[in-house]
């Protein structure tokens, strides 16, 4: 008899520990607290709709008139641009001064900004990672500036409000010697004056 | 028979030829002096040790009780040995130590496999002037080839050093020696949290440096006018990119552009009456000319793609440039009369910043392939390319003004060294002088 309730004992203890385990495994998969999740629920709708706020083509919503849904959009663009335009630095690939998808929604608020603000201007610095010779990379430098002054004069910015300077491979925010080095140092530093 | 030539050292170009150089001069001087004595270091060879004409020079004597401020005969093995065109016997195998022809005994250099022997004694006089008197013999004609002397202050003898190192070199190859030649560069270190430039010139072997320009913003690109007295560059001071032009001696200077966008890469051309550039005041980055006497800019490309990095033939027919028209940076050429470019480089995605060799017959660039940067080489006349050697540098070399050397910046972790190659790509040296943070070296004409 003994042994049984041993036995007994031993099984009801694992299911505890396999249900406690269970328990655990559910907790972790959330992983979070009631306002972590929440906040985590506005960060991912504060990006979508950053995302949809430049294409115009956003989930069309019937119940709001027209004018309402503009005055909506403006107020979130108003607010997710302040948080985007936090973000002043555009990253680039090795010889490249293509403006990346993951780009687009920051200059995009830049670009609002710039916009409804007409006296704000900017200085767009184009920078290279070191490899290279100096004088092509002070020339692909300007041109990644010169295309993110694009986005931004087709997002409707004024010429009058950007200026552009390259500085090539002469100021690296990290100055060793490695990939990770090279994808920092290949920039397009927004700066307000 | 005794034919005895009277060497004088002379002053750095465009120093003491001009009244307003003095007090650039004193400066200069007053830095020399304040320097230590130090005992020479050795240049290392990287590859290639064993080539060259074998040549020994013979420790000089010097008068009892003197202190030498300059190790010359070392000077002199170091410069050679640089040329890449020499092999210098080590003194310590050397089977006698002569210091005056009559103690010569061909055989004992015969045995070593000499070629050449150079001798030599330093004195110094009551004036407080060295005098160094030398000799070279030709060992298997048995004949003397150079007796001389030189004369200098203490201060100039590490010049004197370089002028005795040209006149063996030119005795023995009859090609023009280079040891008197400079080299310009810039520094870039970080002092305080800052970055900080200078742009200095040295002698070819970095000892000697001297700052023209100092500033927190980037300088770069800086090239040589045809006469040595004179350097353009590119400087961002005030936050903006700019070309100056600065004249050595009186440290004198002039801004010559500051167009919207892009100011860079200036070089002079061949008769120093204009300079080609990198401007991007019209659009995208294209050539231009600026005549020196009416600053007047004239477009030469008109290309949406880069085009940057200009150098002109020597015959100042042509030029040659980078451009990324094809979708990766490659060399054009561009005839002056017809305006019409054509393509150069083609293998590798990634051919920069060419110059011509003085003889115009080809071309030396930086040569990118995966990712890796070399120096590579084309020979016009053949169309074939090729890498020089294979240690990574990714800046424009230095020309030497005789075409027989390269001068280039490699990296190993944070520390930068100058080496130097044979333009064959066969010898490789290392000199001894560090100068951190160096970058842009460019090799002056010959005085």
């Amino acid at each position: 008899m003994k042994t049984m309730n041993l036995r007994f004992l031993v099984m009801l203890l694992l299911l505890a520990f396999v249900a406690g385990c269970s328990t655990t495994d559910t907790q972790d998969d959330a992983g979070l607290t009631d306002e972590e999740a929440a906040a985590q629920a506005e960060e991912r709708a504060a990006r979508s709709r950053a995302f949809g706020a430049g294409s115009g083509d956003g989930i069309s919503d019937e119940d709001l008139s027209q004018e309402e849904r503009a005055a909506r959009d403006a107020r979130r663009a108003a607010e997710e641009g302040e948080d985007l335009r936090q973000e002043r630095v555009i990253y680039f690939d090795f010889d490249s001064a293509e403006i990346k998808r993951e780009s687009r929604a920051v200059l995009e608020a830049h670009a609002a900004y710039l916009n409804s603000n007409g006296n704000a201007s900017v200085t767009l610095q184009g920078h290279t990672d070191e490899r290279g010779t100096k004088e092509y990379n002070l020339a692909l430098g300007e041109r990644r500036a010169e295309a993110v002054k694009q986005f931004l004069v087709v997002n409707d910015v004024r010429r009058g409000q950007i200026e552009t300077v390259s500085y090539g491979e002469e100021r690296p925010v990290n100055e060793s010697s490695s990939e990770e080095a090279y994808s920092e140092n290949r920039r397009v530093e927004i700066d307000y004056n | 028979m005794y034919n005895q030539i009277m060497d004088t050292v002379r002053p750095q170009p465009g120093t003491l030829s001009r009244p307003w150089a003095g007090f650039a001069v004193a400066a200069l001087l007053l830095l020399l002096t304040a320097l230590p004595a130090r005992a020479e270091l050795v240049i290392q060879v990287t590859e290639g040790a064993d080539r060259g004409i074998p040549i020994a020079v013979v420790p000089f004597a010097v008068s009892s009780g003197e202190e030498v401020p300059e190790e010359i005969a070392t000077i002199i093995r170091n410069n050679l040995t640089m040329s890449g065109d020499f092999q210098l016997l080590e003194p310590g195998r050397m089977l006698s130590l002569p210091t005056f022809g009559d103690t010569l005994h061909y055989r004992d250099w015969r045995l070593l496999g000499q070629q050449f022997v150079m001798l030599g004694s330093l004195e110094r006089q009551d004036d407080g002037r060295y005098v160094l008197e030398y000799e070279l013999y030709d060992v298997s004609q048995q004949r003397r080839l150079i007796r001389s002397r030189a004369t200098a202050s203490r201060q100039q003898l590490r010049q004197m050093a370089h002028h005795v190192s040209n006149r063996v070199y030119e005795t023995v190859t009859g090609i023009d020696g280079i040891f008197t030649t400079r080299l310009a560069f810039v520094t870039r270190t970080r002092e305080g949290g800052d970055l900080l430039y200078r742009l200095r010139i040295s002698d070819i072997d970095g000892v000697n440096p001297v700052t023209l320009l100092e500033s927190d913003e980037p300088i770069l690109s800086p090239d040589w006018s045809p006469d040595g007295k004179e350097l353009v560059y590119v400087s961002f001071e005030g936050g903006r990119p700019g070309i100056y032009r600065q004249t050595i001696a009186s440290g004198e200077r002039e801004r010559l552009t500051e167009f919207r966008g892009l100011n860079s890469a200036p070089v002079w051309s061949p008769d120093g009456k204009s300079l080609l550039m990198t401007l991007s005041k019209d659009g995208s980055a294209d050539i231009y000319r600026m005549v020196l006497g009416s600053r007047n800019v004239e477009q030469l490309t008109r290309h949406w793609a880069i085009n940057t990095e200009a150098s002109w033939a020597p015959d100042g027919r042509s030029f040659v440039y980078t451009s990324d028209r094809s979708g990766s940076p490659q060399i054009y050429q561009m005839d002056r009369r017809s305006g019409d470019s054509k393509r150069l480089t083609f293998e590798g995605n990634y051919n920069a910043s060419a110059q011509f060799s003085p003889d115009g017959k080809s071309l030396y660039f930086v040569h990118g392939r995966d990712r890796q940067f070399f120096i590579g080489m084309l020979d016009l006349e053949s169309g074939n390319q090729r890498i020089l050697h294979r240690t990574p540098t990714d800046e424009a070399p230095g020309i030497a003004p005789n075409g027989r050397l390269l001068i280039y910046v490699t990296r190993q972790g944070n520390s930068r060294s100058l080496e130097l190659t044979t333009t064959d790509g066969r010898s490789q040296f290392r000199l001894p002088i560090e100068h951190e943070g160096i970058r842009d070296p460019a090799w002056s004409p010959l005085p």
